[in-house]
């Protein structure tokens, strides 16, 4: 592994492609190795717009066939019925489709969030939500920055939905559904390692085609879901205001200085207790 | 109904019937107030009906990108604000020992014990599965590093505190004279339990909003929302103390001896004094945050203007109205300075969980006429629950006299 990103650096070196994206890489965590998350490739110069991983993702989850189609200028949007979508962009390399979905995020937001972990990164990478445990606070939902959960507003035992990579199937040896019927093999499941390397292997073998930019590799501190573009990846509807560090580290600082306010604060409040108490006793008779 | 006459009435009767008797309302039924929130509260709980039959979106105008509504951002987030007079006066009394204090800290304590129900009520409506709330206290499921589980353990931890700072009040109630020396006992311990978990979940609330980093307009959001909402808790609960006293002593004339009215005017000068300090550390952090944060690029646009505005109309001016009102002694200056105060806490909460939340978003949160509805009722079944005990247990007027300490 290590001597393939070598290699790939220097093949980068030498077409000077982009030097940013190497500083990048560099800096990504050293986790990458420990986990062997399962992740998603998705390579939208692939793409066909043929909305087969849509209709396959309600048949297996049991939602509504799907009844608009991708068109430029109309942002469909993923919903409680509806966990991915595929819009398509005028960009400057023409037409360009993007399929949408709970992007997997090596640390969630959406974990951190949940109270009873009923959001929770699996072992194996989707990130899923349990029915029984979910409490249907909706902090997930404020605290994820693709803005992927949804809730069932209209359910008076609601559900958050979203994409959970078909856990279900995977735990039975089965692909994602959407990635087993993608006609244009769009959509490639493998570990986040392989799938690194052969995101990678494709910018470099065809750097025309591709922007040299994996979006999921260090977005949000890394997700399990990948993209490649031919364009750069606001022009396809990609915030680029993600932050590169997880969103959990976010309330870091919060969490450890719990306990120490804890210690701290009660102390400090008994000690003044102490030293007004004293003060006070030769005038007043407190308890 | 004085009460001297209190215990020895009861002596006759079974605490049963005591209860019962005590259950019933007291006092003229036609008043305003009443006229007013009892159709309110009615129409709220049939909307609540129709929650639980239909879903949250029958009533509530929440949208998949804006998921926290009023209930959340006005009962539960404003409304933890407002009631943070509790540990603050509970600071200043059993830690501090400044006694002129005393006479108005239990009412201060049942309005934060009271606050914190009816708002702990507030999140359950607006759960889609309360039936799953006990999930993360049971723990079976202990999302530790979650910033609500700790907001939520937090809440439920406070809300037994003031239960037991406020308990003597109900023992001198019931005359229940053993349990009112153990209770009271036990007070200072849960004075400083309860003030830790304040300042935790104080600023947990703020902390609440750390993840939604790039969701909250860059005004507004910054790593410093737990510190300014932890300041900020510290004026918002003093000026209600202010607001609600200066309605109390109007309403529960009758309750308030004569010496303590005329300490009155004193204790809110100092409260004051404390707000406007408050206040002036508060700016100062924003105006930190603003220079930190290079928020210039965002002054001249609409949310602008909207920030400017609750920054200098409901920050600035009424940090100076409170300097006014202790430097001329005039309480008047005061209870302005506390509504302008209110107003401003109930923009910067709503602005932080949903006005600058997603203020890019295509379709914006407006609350629905029954979303408001519910949130004002819940305000109003607290503040009957809040006159019943006022006019049982001796909180504004003296303990009976067995219960020698005052109030302690
Ligand atoms: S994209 Fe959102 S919902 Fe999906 S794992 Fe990341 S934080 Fe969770
Ligand atoms: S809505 Fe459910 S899954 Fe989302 S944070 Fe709350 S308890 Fe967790």
């Amino acid at each position: 592994m290590s001597i393939d990103r070598r290699n790939f650096f220097k093949v980068l070196g030498v077409t000077g492609a982009g030097l940013a994206f190497g500083k990048q890489a560099q800096a990504e965590p050293a986790g990458e190795e420990e986990t062997e998350f399962k992740a998603i490739l998705y390579d939208s110069t692939r793409c066909v717009g043929c909305q087969s991983c849509e209709f396959s993702c309600a048949e297996v989850h049991n939602l509504p066939e799907p009844e608009d189609f991708p068109e430029v200028g109309v942002l469909r949007k993923t919903n409680e019925n509806r966990r991915t979508v595929v819009n398509a962009y005028d960009t400057s390399k023409g037409e360009v489709y993007v399929k949408r979905q709970c992007m997997h995020c090596n640390q969630p937001a959406c974990g951190a969030a949940c109270l009873t972990q009923a959001m929770l990164k699996t072992k194996e990478g989707p990130v899923i939500w349990r029915e029984n445990k979910c409490m249907g606070c909706r902090y997930c939902m404020i605290s994820c920055p693709f803005d992927i959960p949804k809730f069932e507003y209209n359910s008076p035992n609601p559900k958050i939905t979203k994409c959970n990579m078909c856990f279900e199937r995977q735990q039975e040896g089965q692909l994602p559904a959407c990635v087993e019927n993608c006609p244009a093999e769009a959509l490639v499941f493998g570990t986040r390692r392989e799938l690194m390397a052969e995101a990678r292997r494709r910018i470099v073998e065809n750097p025309d085609a591709y922007y040299p930019h994996i979006y999921g590799e260090n977005e949000a501190g890394g997700t399990s879901f990948l993209y490649l573009s031919p364009v750069p990846f606001e022009e396809i509807g990609f915030r680029t205001n993600i932050q590169n560090a997880s969103y959990p580290a976010l309330t870091k600082g919060f969490l450890y200085s719990v306990p120490a306010v804890f210690v701290l604060v009660p102390s400090v409040l008994l000690g003044i207790h102490k030293a007004t108490k004293s003060n006070l006793d030769k005038t007043n008779n407190y308890d | 109904m004085t009460s001297s006459a209190f215990p020895l009435k009861k002596e006759k009767k079974s605490i049963g019937r005591f209860l019962l008797d005590e259950l019933k309302p007291r006092g003229k039924w036609l008043t305003p107030f009443n006229i007013i929130s009892i159709p309110v509260m009615l129409v709220g709980a049939a909307i609540i009906v129709i929650r639980f039959i239909n879903g949250i979106g029958a009533v509530s105008n929440v949208t998949q990108d804006i998921p926290w509504g009023v209930w959340k951002g006005f009962n539960v987030i404003t409304g933890v604000a407002f009631a943070g007079g509790a540990y603050i006066l509970t600071f200043v009394v059993y830690v501090l020992k400044v006694d002129k204090f005393h006479s108005i800290v239990r009412v201060t304590v049942l309005n934060g014990f009271l606050a914190y129900v009816f708002y702990a009520g507030a999140l359950v409506l607006d759960l889609g599965k309360p039936w799953n709330i006990f999930n993360p206290i049971i723990g079976n499921n202990f999302g530790a590093n979650s910033v609500l589980f700790l907001v939520a353990w937090h809440f439920l931890l406070y809300i037994v505190a003031q239960a037991i700072e406020f308990s003597p009040a109900v023992a001198e109630w019931l005359n229940a004279r053993r349990a009112h020396k153990i209770l009271s006992g036990l007070t200072l311990g849960a004075v400083i339990f309860g003030i830790t978990l304040s300042t935790l979940h104080q600023s947990g609330l703020g902390a609440l909003f750390l993840m939604a980093r790039e969701k909250i307009h860059p005004l507004w959001y910054s790593e410093f929302i737990p510190l300014l909402f932890l300041m900020s808790s510290v004026f918002a609960g003093l000026s209600m103390v202010i607001f609600e006293g200066s309605i109390s002593e109007r309403v529960f004339a009758d309750q308030i001896t004569s010496e303590n009215r005329k300490q009155r005017k004193d204790i809110i000068l100092s409260l004051s004094r404390i707000c406007a300090f408050s206040i002036f550390v508060y700016l100062f952090m924003q105006i930190l945050v603003f220079a930190h944060g290079h928020r210039w690029a965002y002054i001249n646009t609409p949310m602008g203007y909207w920030f400017l505005l609750e920054m200098l109309g409901f920050v600035v001016a009424p940090m100076l109205l409170f300097l006014l009102s202790f430097k001329r002694a005039n309480i008047r200056w005061a209870r302005v300075a506390a509504v302008l105060t209110i107003v401003g806490i109930i923009l910067n909460r709503l602005n932080v969980s949903i006005i600058a939340f997603r203020w890019d978003a295509a379709v914006h949160y407006v609350p629905s006429w029954m979303e408001i509805v519910v949130a004002v009722s819940i305000v109003f079944v607290e503040i009957w629950i809040f006159r019943w005990v006022i006019n049982r247990m001796p909180v504004l007027r003296e303990s009976p006299s067995w219960a020698n300490n005052k109030h302690v």
